[in-house]
């Protein structure tokens, strides 16, 4: 609409026009699958959440005692939470993906007046990832 | 929606937490929820996990990692039903939920972590 055309409307009018709007959809994001991509990464962050309080129930049966925490793994055990861990760690991990490979875009890094390529930053990251995963595991598992 | 001085904020903690939750979650969750459980890895069992959580570098570490990691939920999760499912009259509702778990969360990570034994 050209805005003569709103502004024609300035006048005086007992109810505010209403612009025509074709409804959308509120599952508009299920049918292509750049935008399911997109809902499943946003969905992702509700599985880092759950890793929040499931890490808060180990900390608080870790302070309460060996009883507690023997029933905490017992706990841990069960197939539900089990399949329901295997499904948050493919999240965590397309959140992990996405996150990196936006990485390049959210901080551009020049050397030398010269952009460096997205697939190195990209890089960094995912090799920084690595490092981390590994110290993270040795401090657990020593 | 109307952007609020306090917006930046909100999306800057979303970020520092996206970072935190890339790196770190991965890994714990995958020893903790499946390997350990599962027996793929041998249990650290509780007197050296006792050990470990009673150093405050992981106290500092895992309250930083829950409090960052909810407040990127908070900041996504608001975004996703609001654009997802459209349900824009329950904004103020949507806002205060999310934030506000986000804020109870990082208070009981706080009162866990300080008042350990």
């Amino acid at each position: 609409m050209r805005s003569s055309e709103v502004n024609r409307t300035n006048e005086y009018t007992p109810f505010h026009p209403r612009w025509y709007r074709t409804r959308v959809s509120t599952y508009w994001w299920l049918w292509k699958w750049p935008y399911l991509k997109f809902v499943l990464r946003e969905i992702s962050s509700v599985f880092v959440a759950y890793f929040v309080v499931l890490t808060l129930e180990q900390i608080r049966c870790l302070s309460a005692g060996p009883e507690c925490y023997a029933k905490f793994q017992e706990w841990m055990k069960n197939p539900f939470l089990l399949v329901l861990n295997g499904i948050s760690l493919l999240f965590v991990l397309l959140h992990m993906l996405t996150w990196f490979n936006l990485a390049p875009r959210a901080m551009v890094v020049r050397l030398g007046g010269k952009r460096v390529p997205d697939l190195l930053i990209a890089g960094a990251n995912y090799a920084a990832w690595l490092v981390v995963t590994g110290c993270v595991a040795w401090i657990i598992l020593r | 929606m109307a952007k609020k001085p306090i917006e930046p904020f909100f999306w800057g903690l979303f970020s520092a937490g996206g970072v935190v939750a890339a790196f770190l979650i991965p890994v714990q969750l995958f020893l903790f929820g499946l390997a350990i459980p599962l027996g793929w890895v041998k249990s650290p069992g509780y007197e050296s996990l006792h050990v470990l959580l009673g150093h405050p570098l992981t106290r500092i570490y895992l309250f930083v990692l829950c409090s960052l990691s909810l407040f990127h939920w908070a900041h996504r999760f608001r975004y996703t039903l609001y654009d997802g499912l459209q349900i824009k009259h329950l904004n103020e509702v949507i806002t205060v939920f999310c934030y506000g778990g986000a804020l109870i969360g990082t208070a009981m990570a706080g009162y866990l972590l300080w008042g350990l034994k």
